[in-house]
């Protein structure tokens, strides 16, 4: 509770436009500014090749082929280049290595849900099962998954599961996470009035269950799934690292790095970044029009 | 006390037992099965190959998280502190720092570990910038809300003491914003760790648990990779028990504490 009640005050009705496009453009400018002393090891003998000059210097070292840090406008053209002036299915198509990461993020996010959602559940009604499981729920967080993404999709690989699957599991086990704790906060979050109420009704655990902790719990779980999707999008892409061309985000950024391809390796992150904003923000309109079905009213 | 000592074991009792029983089933299934140990070594194999390699183990464990994770996390986390305090005295710069550290925190930014190794070489060196980049937002985000959590009561005492900015800060608010600082600082230990694993992945060092993991797995020496994951678990396990422990030391006066 102690994390919403800031929240608000954090949030409270400030204006936050002008210092949000202020503070975008100073890192703008200082991204513009950084790029010239950044490129100048690859653009300096070419600068000199051209004669000096401040039109050469901003010229040649905010429109290398391969820079060591591209500058904005160079990323907006790769991005466009990628994405809408090259057929979707493409392998040089930034939409084909989005659409392979987004479905493994998906699946694993859906899997990973579902699975957070039944160890809640079963940890609410039953004292042995909390006891049993939860000191591993949090334990199985320091195993830090990520790092052995290689080890699952080779072993995966090994036993005939290739593809979206392996990836998905990844994303899976770093989902169910947040999911869990946050509805067992949530399961439980109905007062002792509302629960002697029901008791009053003479209603039993699965009707507690589902018109009384279910609901109750919607706002946790809202907040629990905005951090489930983010962390999904990130096992994905670590989960595409070791697969090598097989496609999606992280192989991009993989065979970019491998091949000094600068670009590639930045509109992936980039790309991956928009993915990513574009979920959360899916996830927080499902949530008002849900709040709105359940009687919120502003 | 020994019946609070009996009673903590009976809480932990479940726990304990739910895993030797996986590690029990776990070995039986192996064996039982005669599952190749290229796919899935079982424990007792993973455990000696632990005690034979450790030497190896204790070097990964210093290149990768003594020389990397921990300077990282320090770093990132204190910056991000600092960036906080700055916010809390510039309220223009929270107000638009606030929201882009908010969209930061959720973006992919482990993607950024093959820029920072082709920016900063083979050393140490990238992977300590891709953990400082993935813990400083957590950091600021958290300590922006702590700053603001003290309550109206206590900061209208504070000025009624005619207390200075640097003053009420030191005495109410820093206090105030520690359970938010501690939850950073979980959150950052789990994200150097990854961080600093995944950077090795693009690295061209030799040494270090992310250089193994993944050399393991393609050589299908997964006992090795198994006794890294050991490593780290525990180590990261200990970490957060002594954060927590800090934790109630610093915040004892907490609602969550007092008993």
């Amino acid at each position: 509770m102690a994390d919403g009640s800031t929240l608000k005050i954090v949030t409270r009705r400030e204006s936050h436009a002008l210092p949000i496009a202020t503070i975008c453009l100073a890192l703008l400018i200082i991204w513009y500014i950084a790029a010239i002393p950044m490129n100048s090891v690859i653009a300096q003998p070419r600068i000199d090749a051209a004669g000096g000059g401040l039109w050469n210097i901003l010229n040649i070292s905010l429109n290398l082929e391969r820079p060591i840090l591209p500058a904005p406008h160079q990323l907006v053209l790769e991005l466009w280049n990628t994405i809408f002036l090259v057929a979707p299915w493409s392998v040089k198509s930034l939409l084909f290595h989005c659409w392979i990461t987004l479905s493994s993020t998906l699946l694993g996010f859906v899997l990973g849900v579902i699975l957070g959602v039944v160890l809640a559940i079963g940890i609410v009604h039953s004292k042995l099962l909390n006891k049993a499981l939860m000191p591993w729920i949090i334990a199985s967080q320091t195993i830090p998954i990520l790092a052995i993404a290689p080890m699952i999709i080779v072993v995966l690989g090994a036993i005939g599961l290739t593809g979206l699957l392996p990836k998905s599991l990844i994303s899976m086990y770093l989902c169910f996470f947040p999911v869990t704790i946050g509805m067992v906060k949530g399961l439980m979050s109905p007062d002792v009035m509302h629960r002697d109420l029901m008791r009053t009704y003479n209603a039993n655990a699965s009707q507690i269950l589902w018109k009384l902790r279910l609901p109750a719990s919607v706002p946790f779980l809202f907040t629990s799934l905005k951090v489930a999707i983010a962390v999904a999008l990130t096992g994905a892409i670590v989960g595409e690292l070791p697969t090598g061309a097989q496609g999606g985000l992280g192989s991009r950024m993989l065979v970019g790095f491998n091949f000094g391809q600068t670009m590639h390796v930045w509109s992936a992150l980039v790309a991956g970044s928009i993915l990513a904003a574009l979920l959360v923000f899916l996830i927080e309109r499902a949530e008002k029009i849900v709040n709105h079905r359940m009687g919120a009213r502003p | 006390m020994t019946r609070s000592a009996t009673s903590k074991l009976n809480d932990m009792l479940p726990a304990i037992l739910f895993g030797v029983a996986v590690l029990v089933v776990w070995e039986a299934v192996v064996r039982a099965f005669h599952i190749a140990p290229l796919l899935l070594p079982p424990p007792s194999a993973i455990a000696a190959r632990f005690v034979h390699s450790i030497p190896t183990l204790a070097g990964d464990f210093w290149e990768t998280l003594v020389k990397a994770v921990l300077p990282g996390w320090a770093l990132g986390s204190l910056a991000g502190l600092l960036v906080a305090l700055l916010c809390d005295r510039i309220p223009f710069l929270r107000r638009g720092l606030l929201p882009l550290g908010n969209f930061m925190s959720v973006l992919p930014l482990v993607g950024i570990a093959p820029i920072m190794v082709m920016w900063f070489g083979t050393g140490v060196a990238p992977n300590i910038a891709v953990i400082i980049i993935m813990t400083f937002f957590p950091m600021l985000v958290n300590a922006t809300a702590g700053l603001q959590a003290s309550g109206h009561l206590d900061r209208d005492l504070m000025r009624s003491y005619g207390a200075s900015w640097g003053q009420a800060l030191i005495k109410l608010r820093l206090p105030a914003a520690m359970p938010f600082i501690f939850n950073a600082l979980k959150i950052n230990s789990t994200l150097a760790m990854i961080g600093a694993i995944v950077a090795e992945f693009f690295g061209t060092r030799i040494v270090g648990m992310g250089f193994r993991i993944q050399t393991g797995s393609g050589a299908q020496a997964l006992d090795l990779v198994w006794s890294e994951i050991t490593v780290a678990a525990v180590t990261g396990s200990l970490f957060y028990a002594l954060l927590v422990l800090t934790e109630r030391h610093v915040t004892f006066w907490h609602p969550s504490y007092r008993t």
